[in-house]
């Protein structure tokens, strides 16, 4: 049967598989890193409003992650990223991008620093070649140990409260974008607070050996907190309310991309607020981002964009009138916000259209009985953040 | 030391650093000249080898120092035009020389037909070549659109007018045979392996190529360059060796004003606020200049002398791969005497029967070895300059192609010896009697020249001269006008357009770039 040996099934299961795959209804496994990853469980709205209103595991084992440690490693982390790595402190997460000599981003992802010369770098995407090139000359061990760590997201307004119900200590004064080290059932456990939700949530990193613990103890605890497993699909909603940007979905990496120009700088994809061109050292790209920030060459930016109606406008044309004669540029991500009651989007609009505030239109084509209808929708630009509740960062 | 003490802070005092130096303290700047080694002249260079012997370091001929500099920097210098021996098997050789007669008839002996080409074909190659030989002197352009002032749109203008006016038929010739291999040029004029035989040697010296490597005419044309009205237009021995174009350099430097200091290392190149603002020698001492300007490799000087964290990854990715694979070691004999073979040989001789000979000796190159029979220049410099040698005595100086610094089993000790032996070996049989006359010896494997002159992989151009890392591309693209990504760093040596050979072109196309910079940043305040 070697003729059919492609057919058969060879994604890889996380530590977490057998007790996700119990709880999956339909066939909701999609492939993610090599991994097979929920895209939901049973349906994506009840996951959705689980997150916003309860607690929910996500398994972010496939997540890539490097180990960077060495004499120089706090030098190379500043050198490799745009965010100013001096101003995070040991067991501090920061999120930041990292950019190509052209100041095009690469990914974007998060840096966890343990110690003084000692971090953990996430990625969506394969980075390994590009850490090792960009290190040469700094005293630097880079490791992948994607498969030394497995998590879980434990994100929603009841997180925390399982979490003192597991016993671990201090997680009250576990600050946004912390890290805390802790051991709960004599079992070694890391905690950030950090997430891809935008509400109150934590990040759970144990062994691989400790995973099947780790899901039964939060199952169990968890339930009068309505815990619930969720997919990438309910995630997806989530983080667009957040104003979280996704590789491949509102920016291309720059080395996927296939033409140049598609390669976009961190202003561009509307994170300029992650480069930090006033840090004291070189960083890959800053050259370029300085010119493109003093000149401004930014050809667009990603913002925020409340649409008028119940329409999503996903992928949608952005136009500076309502009669679309001047086409201005495209949405990427959009939704209809369940919990905003609005339907919301990012949009990549030139900077002379990027103050929040201003008003543009989108057409927005829609199925309907058998029918594709044609709409042109009031919007107005704003920040990304739409989801923002105070609880994400208070402590306590 | 702090404040502004120096305009300039110039690293290494080879030929290039001094003719930017004299060129920027002739317009006024405050220069200064840091040199590693105790004397100036990095591989230009006239060295004592052996007690009373002395030989050119690594380059032993001139020909392509540009007149231009000549004249600007006033340079006098002692040379003895020399022509080529071809050696052949059975002791007869065929001498090429400026009696353009004489040449002819030598041909002839080993072919009627080659003896009626050869004039015809080099005059025609050495025109093809000055036609690029005529941008030597310039910026090479950038590609970015808009990059490019008005000066270096107008060099480009005139280049692509100067290749037209070549006329159809030339112009269609160099676009021909621009990236061909020399073997196949070679075939398509000349019937005869003696002429063969040299010119795959002239194509193929200091690059890691073959004659059957494309490329190779391109590396041809770049010699032949300096043939015609862009260089010394022949071959010269400079009496007193290298080092006294060195010295005629230096003695120009320091009429201009500028200041050398010798035995002065630079550890690193001092930079603040991603800014290059000096340098900071081996001892810590600080020399502080707004414009520095580097003569070593672009691998020295942008791997060692700026520290990590500086430069762009994929800037970085490209430097580090720049093909700087030496391949030529230099041998240099003591010699009691001339075997009768030589007494009158003041010109250059050659060992390269035919293209294959040299073909084989690559081979050994390709796989990593040192070539077993080395194809070789000879040439006894003592004979014009008796002053090199003690009275009576003899120094023959000698190229070995091939002998690469990427060596696959041979550690660089063993590979040292293997060049001296085999060497030995093959002289023995052109001159009889050589053997016995060595009383001393040196032999410069591209390990040693790395080693001793600061040559990143011992190669004598700061980087192969091949179409690839040329002109605009040199010594990276969108790097190519001397100015590097550090604002306030410049390159200045043979790792910059256009190359190497003692030419000064680099250094001084660097200069004038810094000199324009200035002027408008002048402008701009």
């Amino acid at each position: 049967m070697t003729h059919v040996q492609h057919l058969k099934p060879f994604l890889r299961k996380t530590p977490f598989h057998a007790p996700m795959e119990a709880l999956m209804h339909g066939n909701g496994w999609i492939r993610w890193m090599g991994y097979y990853s929920p895209a939901f469980f049973d349906s994506v709205q009840s996951e959705y409003f689980a997150v916003r209103t309860g607690a929910t595991v996500y398994d972010v084992s496939p997540l890539i992650k490097y180990s960077i440690r060495g004499k120089d490693a706090a030098r190379f982390m500043n050198f490799l990223v745009t965010r100013d790595i001096t101003k995070v402190k040991p067991m501090q997460a920061a999120y930041t991008a990292w950019c190509d000599d052209d100041g095009k981003m690469i990914e974007e992802g998060t840096i966890f620093r343990l110690g003084e010369n000692d971090f953990i770098l996430n990625a969506a995407l394969h980075q390994l070649h590009w850490l090792h090139e960009s290190a040469y000359g700094f005293d630097v061990a880079i490791e992948e140990v994607s498969e030394r760590l497995c998590g879980l997201a434990l994100q929603g307004p009841t997180s925390r409260d399982i979490l003192r119900k597991l016993g671990v200590g201090g997680i009250e004064k576990l600050a946004h974008f912390g890290i805390m080290e802790t051991t709960v059932d004599g079992r070694w456990m890391r905690i950030d607070r950090a997430g891809f939700t935008g509400d109150l949530g934590y990040e759970l990193w144990v062994k691989p050996e400790d995973a099947l613990w780790l899901w039964e103890r939060l199952f169990s605890l968890g339930d009068p907190y309505k815990i619930a497993p969720i997919g990438s699909q309910a995630l997806d909603m989530v983080r667009i309310e957040a104003g979280f940007i996704l590789v491949d979905a509102d920016y291309i990496g720059a080395m996927h991309a296939i033409r140049p120009t598609q390669r976009e700088s961190p202003f561009e994809a509307g994170i300029g607020w992650a480069v930090g061109l006033k840090k004291d050292a070189y960083f890959v790209g800053k050259r370029a981002l300085q010119q493109e920030k003093a000149k401004g060459t930014s050809r667009h930016i990603l913002m925020g964009l409340e649409v008028e109606g119940r329409k999503p406008a996903h992928g949608a044309f952005l136009y500076a009138d309502q009669a679309a004669k001047q086409e201005i540029g495209l949405t990427t991500s959009g939704l209809w916000s369940p919990i905003l009651k609005k339907s919301i989007a990012f949009a990549r609009v030139p900077p002379a259209y990027a103050k929040p505030g201003t008003e543009i239109w989108t057409e927005i084509w829609y199925p309907k009985e058998k029918k594709i209808e044609r709409l042109m929708a009031r919007c107005t630009v704003t920040n990304r953040m739409f989801f923002d509740p105070p609880r994400k960062k208070e402590v306590g | 030391m702090s404040g502004k003490a120096y305009d300039v802070a110039i690293i290494g005092a080879g030929h290039n650093g001094l003719v930017a130096a004299t060129y920027l303290a002739r317009a006024g700047q405050k220069v200064i000249v840091l040199e590693a080694a105790e004397r100036v002249g990095g591989a230009a260079v006239t060295r004592e080898f052996a007690p009373g012997f002395k030989a050119s370091g690594v380059a032993h001929i001139l020909h392509a120092l540009h007149p231009r500099i000549v004249g600007d920097l006033g340079l006098k210098l002692a040379t003895q035009g020399i022509g080529t021996a071809i050696l052949m098997p059975e002791g007869k050789s065929v001498e090429i020389g400026s009696d353009a007669a004489a040449t002819v008839a030598s041909i002839a002996q080993v072919s009627k037909a080659d003896a009626e080409a050869w004039p015809r074909v080099m005059a025609r190659l050495t025109k093809l070549a000055s036609a690029l030989g005529s941008f030597l002197t310039r910026t090479p352009p950038s590609p970015a659109i808009g990059a490019n002032d008005f000066q270096t749109k107008l060099a480009l203008a005139m280049f692509a007018l100067q290749l037209r006016m070549l006329g159809k038929k030339d112009m269609l010739e160099l676009t021909r045979i621009l990236t061909m291999n020399v073997a196949d040029l070679a075939n398509d004029f000349f019937e005869s392996d003696a002429i063969k035989g040299l010119l795959s040697l002239d194509a193929t010296l200091g690059v890691y190529l073959g004659p059957r490597s494309p490329n190779t005419v391109f590396n041809l044309l770049y010699r032949l360059s300096s043939y015609g009205k862009h260089g010394m237009g022949g071959l010269f021995l400079p009496k007193g060796g290298m080092g006294a174009v060195a010295a005629a350099l230096e003695q120009a430097a320091r009429k201009a004003g500028v200041e050398i200091r010798t035995g002065a290392p630079v550890d690193h190149i001092l930079i603040e606020r991603e800014t290059a603002t000096g340098v900071v020698l081996k001892g810590g001492e600080e020399v502080r200049a707004p414009i520095v300007a580097s003569s070593a490799d672009p691998q020295t000087t942008l791997l060692k002398l700026v520290e990590p964290g500086n430069l762009d990854t994929e800037f970085m990715k490209r430097i580090r791969h720049l093909r700087m694979n030496g391949c030529v070691a230099k041998v240099h004999l003591a010699l009691d005497g001339l075997p009768d073979a030589w007494k009158k040989r003041t010109g250059r001789m050659v060992l390269a029967p035919k293209i294959d000979y040299v073909e084989r000796a690559f081979d050994c190159a390709k796989y990593g070895r040192v070539s077993d029979k080395p194809a070789l220049e000879i040439v006894l410099p003592s004979l014009a300059d008796p002053s090199l040698a003690p009275a009576g005595k003899h120094v023959a100086s000698i190229l070995y192609q091939y002998a690469p610094y990427k060596l696959r089993a041979t550690p660089p000790d063993e590979a040292r010896a293997q060049v001296l032996e085999r060497t030995l070996a093959a002289l023995d049989v052109l001159a009889p009697g050589l053997r016995t006359r060595v009383v001393g010896s040196e032999v410069l494997t591209p390990h040693d020249l790395e080693a001793q002159f600061g040559l990143a992989g011992g190669q004598w151009h700061q980087g192969e001269v091949t179409l690839d890392q040329m002109f605009f591309l040199r010594p990276a693209g969108q790097y190519q006008q001397y100015r590097m990504p550090i604002p306030g760093l410049w390159l200045c040596g043979a790792g910059a357009h256009p190359g190497g050979n003692v030419s000064g072109a680099a250094g001084a196309n660097a200069a004038r770039e810094i000199l324009k910079s200035l002027k408008q940043r002048r402008a701009a305040a």
